[in-house]
């Protein structure tokens, strides 16, 4: 949160109280505003509250221990498919979103320690390929489960999730406040989005300022040195994948349900690769980079969707870029300009591994 | 006396390289332990294997008593040896602060679970690590730099950055290989007082150092390999004037390779 506050330009150093309540109060009225351009704006900022989180996951593998994963979309996937399994019409198992959910973690963890393993001895480039190869093993096992025995329902998918109900409460209804006033689904959505979001920061802060955070920053910057002052790798390792898998099973169990419908063409390559290009945008190795990063990026398709056509339409009188090309010409572009200028990301802050209560010492100069 | 280490018939091929041949060696608790030798002697390698960072092909280390795991380095750490490298090794974009306290890891148990409550042991154990950390950033002369990301730190207070990192693993016996390569006088000299007062406060010191001053000045017993091969071991006095230890450096005659 610190991070997030001292990243808002001009208040945050001058005022980090008032820009930390800007941060809330935009946040919590983020969707009102988005509701006066269209309901499908809401729905927007739903999924970009779901890349934030994926973000974040991805961040604490790839910016706090070094590991760079191509496949993390799979974990995502685990999530996801974990919930349609054990809550849906699918196999007629309709547990509560309460018991769902952190099996869908659970099982994105384990999926997480399993492509840890193999991958304890490679580094860089060799790491990237292999996890890239993981991603798509998981992709291609849920297009294609669904013969001799049908698991997967292949490339149909799952349909017809259970919403997220908590203790009876369910966030698909909008919410009748009053006979003529009701809150809509969507928006019940994006405060428990919120919440989730809010979580998952406090807790990959809590683990970036402790021994672990230290251990995944040692690791990062020189692995030989790691090991030479008695730090477990191996188990570092293991703990980073299974750790940020853990977040991306939980975005993906929050997705399926939201979504009410899981196919395996959600989970392709080009996902990872945004969720990456997130961490990479906002700033690798720090939260605040991930969060802005996920937010920009998952809003500019939307945006270039709305403005592009219209636009093109005026000047051309017809759609000469498809909005989907543009996207991702626009996104090299922006990446590229990125490198070249702020290689270090949109908010190029520094980490902190020790707590700032710990650090005023006696007589301190 | 008693003994701390004791190395025995280490050996270490890289392919047709034997790198180690039956090194054995024993050093006493506390005292400061020379290892020199020319280039390519193995000095390095023989740290390496010490330290775990490589298996031996053959031989054990004692150390305290009971073996050492060979090639697990986490468990050499734990069970009290620290070390640096010839080439700087810190974690760059940590602070100096953060190195120390990185260090301290193999000390400290918190794990996940009381990380994300925050829990009273973890917190107190947090505050530990970095009112120690700031100990040994004081202990070896560089305080003042605590927040400094440690690759904008001078090249010789990046060596004491990695010394007191060493030291934050609380050892028994501290490796220091070349300490002073790249240092100039006034900072060997320096150095040399901190070595001491290691020493002073308890922890054996084992040294791979060029600086035939620094060893001579420094060390109470000294041993010399060569090819592979320790072919002497005695006080630096004695060591001197070993004719083997001159031919091997000068590459006299009498000495057969």
């Amino acid at each position: 949160m610190n991070e997030l506050v001292s990243a808002v330009p001009w208040l945050g150093k001058r005022n980090p109280m008032a820009a930390r309540w800007l941060i809330i109060i935009l946040a919590l009225a983020a969707p009102i505003i988005a509701w006066q351009f269209g309901r499908s704006w809401v729905r927007i900022l739903d999924f970009a509250l779901l890349y934030m989180m994926l973000a974040l996951g991805l961040n604490l593998v790839v910016g706090f221990a070094g590991l760079l994963d191509l496949g993390y979309i799979a974990f995502y996937a685990v999530g996801a498919y974990t919930f349609a399994f054990l809550a849906s019409p699918h196999f007629d198992v309709h547990l509560p979103f309460w018991i769902v959910l952190p099996l869908g973690a659970a099982f994105a963890a384990l999926a997480g320690i399993m492509l840890g393993f193999p991958v304890l001895r490679l580094r860089g480039d060799y790491l990237a390929i292999v996890t890239l190869g993981f991603g798509e093993i998981i992709r291609i096992f849920m297009l294609n489960l669904n013969y001799p025995v049908n698991i997967t329902n292949g490339p149909q998918g799952i349909n017809m999730i259970d919403p997220i109900n908590l203790f009876g409460w369910d966030l698909s209804r909008n919410l009748q406040v009053t006979e003529t006033f009701s809150i809509n689904s969507l928006f019940l959505y994006y405060y428990f989005f919120l919440l989730c979001v809010a979580g998952s920061i406090l807790f990959i802060q809590r683990l970036q300022i402790s021994r672990v955070g230290r251990a995944w920053a040692a690791m990062r910057d020189d692995e030989l040195a790691a090991k030479a002052i008695g730090i477990n790798t191996r188990n570092m390792k293991l703990l980073a994948f299974s750790l940020g898998a853990t977040f991306g099973g939980v975005a993906g169990a929050l997705f399926g349900a939201f979504q009410g419908f899981v196919s395996p063409e959600s989970f392709s390559l080009m996902e990872s690769i945004a969720v990456l290009t997130m961490v990479v945008f906002g700033g690798m190795g720090n939260i605040a980079g991930a969060i802005v990063g996920a937010f920009v990026l998952a809003l500019l398709p939307e945006i270039l969707r709305d403005v592009a056509v219209p636009l093109q339409q005026t000047l051309f009188g017809t759609v000469i870029l498809d909005p989907e090309v543009l996207r991702m010409l626009l996104l090299s572009l922006a990446m590229i300009l990125m490198m070249l200028l702020r290689p270090s990301g949109m908010i190029p802050a520094r980490a902190r591994y020790a707590h700032a209560e710990n650090m005023k010492r006696e007589g301190a100069q | 006396m008693i003994t701390l280490l004791e190395a025995r018939n280490i050996g270490k091929r890289f392919g047709g390289l034997q790198a180690l041949t039956d090194v054995s060696l024993t050093i006493r608790k506390g005292e400061v332990y020379g290892l020199i030798g020319p280039n390519g002697a193995g000095k390095t390698t023989f740290f390496n294997v010490l330290t775990g960072a490589y298996t031996p092909d053959g031989g054990e280390f004692v150390f305290n008593g009971s073996e050492l795991p060979a090639g697990k380095p986490h468990k050499i750490v734990g069970r009290g040896i620290a070390r640096t490298f010839q080439n700087i090794r810190l974690f760059r974009d940590l602070t100096a602060l953060e190195n120390v306290m990185a260090g301290h890891h193999v000390r400290t148990k918190a794990g996940v679970w009381g990380i994300l409550t925050q829990n009273r042991f973890t917190c107190e154990e947090e505050r530990l690590t970095t009112q120690r950390a700031y100990e040994l950033l004081d202990y070896v002369g560089i305080g003042r730099f605590a927040e400094v990301v440690s690759k904008n730190l001078s090249y010789g207070d990046q060596r004491r950055l990695e010394i007191a990192r060493a030291l934050a693993t609380e050892p028994q016996l501290l490796a220091l290989d070349e300490p002073a390569a790249g240092m100039n006088a006034t900072e060997t000299a320096q150095l040399k007082l901190l070595i001491e007062q290691i020493r002073h406060d308890g922890i054996t010191v084992m040294l791979i150092e060029h600086d035939v001053k620094l060893v001579m000045g420094l060390c109470d017993r000294v041993a010399v390999l060569d090819f592979g091969k320790k072919i002497a071991e005695d006080v630096p006095a004695v060591v001197q004037k070993n004719e083997a230890v001159i031919a091997a450096y000068l590459g006299g005659g009498k000495h057969a390779h």
